[in-house]
C-alpha cells in the first residue's frame, strides 16, 4: 500500500489539486457546481483530452508530438472542406481524414526512429507542414451545412433538467477508456514505459523497440485527427486556424497529470485529473467575467512548473533513498 | 597544405547554407525578374536584397542566441514569447510617455530576466531545457497580455520606430546592427575562452565539470544570452510595425530561429557551433521565404517547402543516410 502511494504520488496531488480547486470554486461562484457545468468540461474539453490522451503515449515512451494541435486543424478543414466543397458524404470524408493523421503519425515516428532525429524537431517540422496543408486547402472558415452532419452535431441528451450535446464527451470517454486499457494493461502499454524508463534495457530485453515507438507516434497522429474531427462537432464549421498552441495546453494536462517529461512513468488516469483541472480553471475564469481569458494561460504555465518542479523533487528524493 | 585546407574547407558546417543559398540565387536569376534590382531613392536603397536582410534580422538575432544555446545542448523554445513580452513592455512604457533609453534598458532588463529564468530551471532546478522552456512559452504570451492589457498598442516615438525602420548610410539601419552584433559576439567568443567553454559544456558536461568548469554557469550564461537576444529581437519585431501586438508578435519564430541554426550545421546535439553558418541559415530561410512570394505562393502556405526543408537537411546530416548513401557509392564503384 505505502509503494503503491509513493508511485501514485504524483497522481493523488493532481486529484487533490483538482478536488480543491473545484471546490474553491463552486464556493466562489454559484451554479459552479451543477451537472450543466460538469458536463461543459468534457463537452468543451473533448478535443483536447482525446488529443492528451495520445500525447500521454508518446510521453510515456520518452518521445514528444509538438504536431498534433497543427494535425487537428487540418483534419478539421480537411474534412468539412470534403463534405461542404466536394459534396463527399460525411463518413468516408471522416474516415479519411483520420487515416491521414495516422499516415502522417507513422512517417513522422518513422523518421525518428529509423533515422535517428529528434523528435522535437521532426515534429515541429510536422507541425509546420500540417499547419501550411491546412491553409493551403483554405484559410476561411467553412459553415457545415451536410444534414448528416447537422444531425451528428445536434445530437442532444437530456441530464437532469438542461440539455447538452454529448457526442464530443462520448467520444472522450470513449478514448480515455481505450487509452487506460491500452496504456496500462496491454503488452504496449508496458512497453511503451519500458522504453521510455531506459530505451537500451528494453532493446537488450528484446522488446519491439522501433515498431512500439512508430506506433506510439501513428496513435498519437490518429487521435490528434480525430480530435480536430470533434472540434467540428462542437463548433458546427471547419477552421484551419483551429487548435494553434494546442499542443502546449496538451503538453501541459500531461504533465499536469504528473505523466514524467523524459518518459517511463505515469498514468492516465493523472491526464484525466489534468484535463478536469484545465476545464475548472477555464469555467472559474469564465465564470468569473473580470478575469481575462489570458489568465488561463498563465495559470496553467504556473501549474506546469509547479508540476515540473514537484516531479524534481520526487525523483530526486527516490534517488536519494536507492543511493 | 593546400589539400588539408580543401578538405577543411569541405568539413566546413557553413558550405550547406552557402550552397541552398547560392541554389536559391540562381533559381531567382532565371525564374523572376526584378529580384536583384536594387533602387535608390531619397538616397535610401531599396530592393529584393536588401528587404531580405532587414525583413530577416529578427530571425538573425534569435539565431544569434539560439546557436549559444543549442550548443551547450539546451534549446529555448520561449524566445517567441519573450518577443511578445518585451514588445508589449516597450510600447506600454513608451505609451506612458517614459524616456527611450529607460524603455531600452527596461525591454533588456525583462529579457535578461526571463533568459535568467530559463537558465535557473534548466541549470539549478535540472529540468530538461524543452521542459524548462516551454514553461515560459506556454505563460509567455499570457504575461504580455496582462501587460498590455489584450491590447494592441501603438508606437508613436520615432526615435524607436527608427531602429526597425530607420537608414545608415542609405541601407537599413536593423540589419546592419545585428551583422554588427555577430561581429561583437564573435570576437567574445572565439577571442576568449568562452567559445570553448559553451563548446566543451556541450560536448561532454560531466567531463568538462571534473575539469574545473563551472558548466551550470556557462549553460545559464547562453539562456541569459537567447534573452537578451529575443529581447532585441522583439524591440525590433515592434519597431518594424510601430505597434506591439501581444498575441502574434513573434509567433513561431522560435522554430525559424531553430531551423536557421540547425541548417547552419549547429548540431542539436551540442558540443560545436557555427555563427557564419547560423548567419547565412537565417538569411537563407529568409530567401526561402520571399522567393516563395515570388513564385505566388501564399504566405499562409510558406511553411510547408520549410517543413520539407528542414527534414531534409536533418536526412541528410543523419548518420543512417551517409551509410546508406556510402554504400550506394560502393556498389556502383564495384560494378
Amino acid at each position: 500500500m505505502k509503494t503503491f502511494l509513493r508511485q501514485r504520488l504524483p497522481q493523488i496531488t493532481t486529484a487533490g489539486i483538482f478536488l480543491l480547486l473545484f471546490a474553491a470554486a463552486s464556493w466562489r461562484y454559484p451554479y459552479f457546481c451543477s451537472t450543466r457545468n460538469v458536463a461543459s468540461f468534457f463537452t468543451n474539453n473533448a478535443a483536447l483530452g482525446i488529443i492528451s490522451v495520445g500525447m500521454t503515449l508518446v510521453i510515456f515512451a520518452g518521445g514528444i508530438d509538438l504536431s498534433v494541435g497543427a494535425v487537428a486543424g487540418f483534419t478539421n478543414i480537411f474534412v468539412t472542406t470534403l463534405v461542404e466543397g466536394h459534396g463527399w458524404s460525411p463518413f468516408p470524408a471522416m474516415a479519411l481524414a483520420v487515416g491521414l493523421g495516422a499516415l502522417f503519425g507513422t512517417a513522422m515516428g518513422f523518421i525518428i526512429q529509423i533515422f535517428k532525429q529528434p523528435p522535437f524537431l521532426v515534429t515541429l517540422a510536422g507541425m509546420f507542414f500540417a499547419r501550411g496543408c491546412a491553409y493551403w486547402i483554405s484559410t476561411a472558415s467553412i459553415e457545415i451545412k451536410n444534414p448528416t452532419y447537422q444531425q451528428l452535431t445536434n445530437i442532444t441528451a437530456r441530464l437532469g433538467d438542461t440539455t447538452i450535446h454529448p457526442l464530443p464527451a462520448w467520444i472522450l470517454v470513449a478514448v480515455l477508456v481505450g487509452g487506460y486499457i491500452l496504456g496500462h494493461h496491454t503488452r504496449f502499454g508496458r512497453n511503451l514505459l519500458a522504453i521510455g524508463g531506459s530505451e537500451q534495457s528494453a532493446m537488450l530485453m528484446g522488446l519491439p523497440v522501433s515498431s512500439t515507438k512508430i506506433c506510439s507516434y501513428a496513435l498519437c497522429g490518429t487521435l490528434a485527427a480525430l480530435g480536430g474531427l470533434v472540434s467540428t462537432f462542437i463548433t458546427g464549421s471547419g477552421n484551419s486556424t483551429y487548435g494553434i498552441g494546442l499542443e502546449l495546453d496538451a503538453i501541459a494536462v500531461v504533465v499536469i497529470g504528473g505523466t514524467l517529461l523524459t518518459g517511463g512513468r505515469g498514468h492516465l488516469f493523472g491526464t484525466f485529473c489534468g484535463i478536469l483541472i484545465i476545464g475548472t480553471i477555464q469555467s472559474a475564469i469564465a465564470f468569473d467575467g473580470s478575469l481575462s481569458s489570458w489568465w488561463t494561460r498563465i495559470i496553467t504555465g504556473g501549474l506546469l512548473l509547479a508540476f515540473i518542479l514537484l516531479q524534481r523533487l520526487l525523483l530526486r528524493a527516490t534517488q536519494k533513498r536507492t543511493a | 597544405m593546400s589539400s588539408t585546407q580543401k578538405s577543411s574547407w569541405k568539413n566546413s558546417p557553413a558550405v550547406w547554407p552557402l550552397a541552398g543559398l547560392l541554389l536559391l540565387v540562381v533559381i531567382n536569376l532565371i525564374f523572376s525578374k526584378n529580384f536583384f534590382t536594387i533602387s535608390q531613392l531619397d538616397g535610401h536603397y531599396f530592393g529584393t536584397p536588401i528587404d531580405i536582410f532587414k525583413d530577416g534580422s529578427i530571425c538573425l538575432v534569435l539565431a544569434l542566441g539560439m546557436t549559444l544555446v543549442i550548443a551547450t545542448g539546451g534549446i529555448d523554445l520561449s524566445v517567441g514569447s519573450v518577443m511578445a513580452i518585451v514588445g508589449a513592455v516597450a510600447a506600454t512604457m513608451l505609451q506612458k510617455g517614459q524616456s527611450l533609453p529607460v524603455v531600452l534598458l527596461t525591454s533588456l532588463g525583462v529579457g535578461f530576466l526571463c533568459g535568467l529564468i530559463n537558465g535557473l530551471l534548466v541549470c539549478w532546478a535540472r529540468i530538461q531545457p524543452i521542459v524548462a522552456t516551454l514553461v515560459l512559452m506556454v505563460a509567455g504570451r499570457g504575461i504580455a497580455q496582462v501587460v498590455s492589457n489584450g491590447q494592441q498598442v501603438q508606437i508613436l516615438d520615432k526615435h524607436f520606430v527608427f531602429l526597425g525602420n530607420g537608414f545608415l548610410a542609405g541601407l537599413p539601419f536593423a540589419p546592419i546592427f545585428v551583422t554588427a552584433l555577430y561581429g561583437v559576439v564573435w570576437l567574445w567568443l572565439r577571442r576568449s575562452a568562452t567559445g570553448l567553454f559553451i563548446e566543451a559544456t556541450g560536448d561532454n558536461e560531466t567531463a568538462s565539470r571534473f575539469a574545473g568548469l563551472a558548466t551550470d554557469r556557462v549553460r545559464c550564461l547562453a539562456y541569459i544570452a537567447s534573452g537578451l537576444c529575443a529581447a532585441v529581437a522583439g524591440l525590433l519585431g515592434a519597431s518594424f510595425i510601430s505597434d506591439a501586438d501581444p498575441l502574434t508578435a513573434g509567433q513561431n519564430m522560435e522554430l525559424d530561429a531553430i531551423f536557421a541554426v540547425v541548417i547552419g550545421g549547429t548540431a542539436l546535439s551540442g558540443g560545436r557551433f557555427n555563427l557564419l553558418g547560423s548567419y547565412l541559415g537565417a538569411i537563407l530561410l529568409q530567401t526561402l521565404t520571399i522567393t516563395m512570394y515570388f513564385v505566388g505562393v501564399a504566405s499562409a502556405v510558406a511553411p510547408v517547402p520549410k517543413a520539407v526543408l528542414i527534414i531534409v537537411v536533418c536526412l541528410m546530416q543523419s548518420e543512417t543516410t551517409r551509410r546508406w548513401l556510402r554504400g550506394l557509392w560502393k556498389k556502383g564503384a564495384v560494378a
